[in-house]
């Protein structure tokens, strides 16, 4: 009996009427149908549009600074290779110096030694040719001893004797 | 929402209660006699304190007993007896054929269309509306009356056609195929005349039912309507055209506004229920979402009539057919086969889900018509019933000092409620489309692992 009283009353929004519905169609779908094509459509393109274009700048922001990052261990790493490879040049020149100088050392002593030898030869040269000379001299001195002795023994003896010794003083004092 | 249903509830069983009551009584409220023997009682109601939902002054149909109403000059109404707060709701909840704001009653366009009368086109404005009232007529065209805001029709082929001055209206109780039905009534020279409302596709339901004549005018909810999308049509146009035209930048004005929600939209409504297709479905969601939350917001603003658009069935159904539509016409192979097979369950229970799921199909569409009709039009009625209790407490201007106390308790009553009905606002608007993009995610969804499970039985 409740729920016929209930429909009794006049409770009018639960009684749709055929005017609100051909209303309420034909106003939602022109809605749908023009603001959905002319303006929803586009707005909803042009907002993942720019969605897209936002999340590719930061893409490529990412990109930079990895790329930043990477010339940045590119230039470290270049650096170091210079560094090293100055360390190494200087390295070498101090081994190479040293090398010369150490050349340069044994040659000074090689041509010392050399100098050394052939003032030695030079010497021993001039001492044999000395000594040449000197026996020629004292071959020609004896020479000429002998030949005055014995000029002089050919008259005295004691006359001999004396100027043998006067000879030998002589020999002694030249 | 909960809470609000129950509201409703009691209300509706208060009402019925009160209707029992008067059920024997032959009740009627004129428009326009003059009651010398109740004129002190000329009640407070009539003095509007502004508010958009208690606007005007709802006399209680008149417990007079007298059987004629006789007509008489157009002065202010003297209405008698209690304040009706069921009926201050009902009537307010209402789509009417004038547009009332405070004690203004706006004419609107009548269409209306008797299959043994024609279509007759005219604006209410010729019924003679009396502001400080229901928005009811002094005058009948066509046959036709306002009656209480709403055009009704004398079914009395006697009745002259043309503008005729009309007494006051009432109502009675009929039987009816062994069914009480009230009937409105048009007092004419002295007679009652029967009147017919407009048709209403309820199938006889819900008490309504083809009769005479068909109203297919511009009523408060169809101007409300055409203002809102008028509205969010003309700010979409603008953000389109700024987006056209200024591709990539940040956004301006209205964009700020509607930008997030277009965006919360698609992202977390469409692109999880809908899957990798959604973008062919943004513009329904999106029509919808701002078409329901429009019409509630604009509902809900104080000092516009308080339209009560997505509160009303006809409204709600017509979406709610638009959705079923798109879904069962996008529906592919896996949802017909899952409706009609179900595939992997047994022959047995198959036969016992079929029906269940062909059910199924029209539910759903079904709960999102009720749902946001009842919602809406559930916290239309708490508010006004908020409203009401200073006129109840004050016993229709008899005790203005209970009035008062009441009027602090209703104001803040009401503050909370409408707080909470801003929140209904978008949560049922968020909930009929999220609701509408499972639906369509349900039946668009490409199901791969079929073999799969077929394989295990």
């Amino acid at each position: 009996m409740d729920s016929m009283i209930l429909l009794a009353m006049d409770f009018s929004p639960i009684k749709p009427t055929f005017g609100l519905l051909f209303w309420t169609s034909l106003i939602f779908i022109l809605f749908w149908v023009i603001v959905g094509k002319l303006a929803f459509k586009p707005i909803i393109q042009a907002l993942n549009d720019r969605a897209g274009s936002i999340q590719e700048s930061l893409d490529a922001a990412k990109t930079a600074r990895e790329e930043m990052k990477n010339m940045k261990s590119e230039n470290e790493r270049i650096m170091a290779e210079a560094r090293e490879e100055k360390m190494r040049i200087i390295r070498e020149a101090k081994e190479s110096a040293n090398i010369l100088i150490a050349e340069a050392r044994e040659k000074a002593k090689e041509e010392a030694q050399r100098i050394v030898t052939n003032a030695k030869n030079d010497i021993e040269n001039a001492k044999k040719a000395a000594l040449v000379d000197v026996k020629n001299q004292v071959g020609a001195m004896a020479v000429d001893i002998a030949e005055k002795v014995i000029r002089q023994n050919l008259r005295d003896d004691s006359s001999q004797q004396d100027y043998i010794k006067r000879l030998v003083d002589d020999l002694n004092t030249n | 929402m909960k809470l609000k249903l129950y509201f409703l509830l009691i209300i509706l069983a208060l009402g019925a209660k009160i209707h029992a009551q008067n059920a024997d009584n032959q009740h009627y409220h004129d428009l326009a006699q003059q009651h010398d023997d109740h004129s002190g009682h000329s009640h407070e109601g009539h003095n509007h304190d502004g508010h958009d939902h208690s606007g005007h002054d709802h006399a209680a149909p008149a417990a007079t007993s007298e059987p004629n109403v006789a007509p008489a000059a157009h002065s202010e109404q003297e209405a008698h007896g209690e304040f009706d707060a069921k009926e201050t709701a009902f009537h307010h909840i209402s789509d009417l054929n004038v547009y009332s704001i405070g004690p203004w009653n706006f004419p609107l366009p009548c269409i209306l269309y008797a299959p043994d009368q024609g279509w007759s086109f005219f604006s209410s404005s010729k019924f003679g509306i009396d502001d400080h009232h229901h928005g009811s007529g002094h005058y009948a065209y066509d046959r036709y009356v306002l009656n209480m805001g709403r055009v009704m029709r004398v079914t009395d082929p006697t009745f002259p056609m043309g503008k005729v001055e009309i007494g006051g209206f009432g109502s009675e109780e009929k039987e009816m195929n062994g069914k009480k039905k009230s009937v409105d009534l048009v007092s004419f020279q002295g007679r009652m005349l029967p009147l017919d409302k407009a048709s209403t596709a309820d199938g006889g339901l819900f008490d309504g039912g083809i009769t005479s004549f068909y109203d297919f005018s511009i009523s408060k909810n169809v101007l409300a309507m055409l203002l809102v999308m008028a509205l969010l049509a003309w700010v979409f146009f603008s953000m389109a055209r700024h987006y056209k035209k200024a591709p990539g930048t940040a956004p301006v004005g209205a964009q700020k506004l509607f930008e997030p929600i277009i965006l919360f939209l698609q992202d977390e409504v469409a692109k999880p229920f809908i899957g990798p297709k959604y973008t062919q479905y943004m513009p329904l969601l999106l029509s919808l979402f701002f078409f329901v939350l429009g019409l509630n917001l604009f509902g809900q603003i104080p000092f516009l009539g308080g339209a009560n658009v997505t509160g009303n069935l006809a409204v709600t159904m017509v979406l709610a057919v638009l959705v079923f539509i798109v879904v069962n016409l996008k529906g592919n192979r896996h949802y017909w086969q899952h409706i009609l097979w179900m595939p992997g369950v047994p022959a047995g229970v198959k036969t016992i889900i079929t029906p269940i799921e062909i059910l199924g199909i029209f539910i759903k569409p079904v709960t999102l018509m009720l749902r946001l009709f009842a919602n809406i039009t559930a916290g239309h009625i708490v508010i006004i019933i908020f409203i009401s209790l200073i006129f109840i407490f004050g016993k229709s201007g008899e005790n203005v000092g209970a009035a008062s106390g009441a009027a602090v308790g209703s104001i803040l009553l009401t503050l909370f409620m409408m707080t909470i009905e801003l929140l209904v606002a978008f949560i049922q608007a968020y909930v009929f489309t999220l609701l509408t993009a499972s639906y369509i995610g349900a039946a668009t969804e490409e199901h791969h692992d079929h073999g799969h499970e077929d394989a295990h039985h």
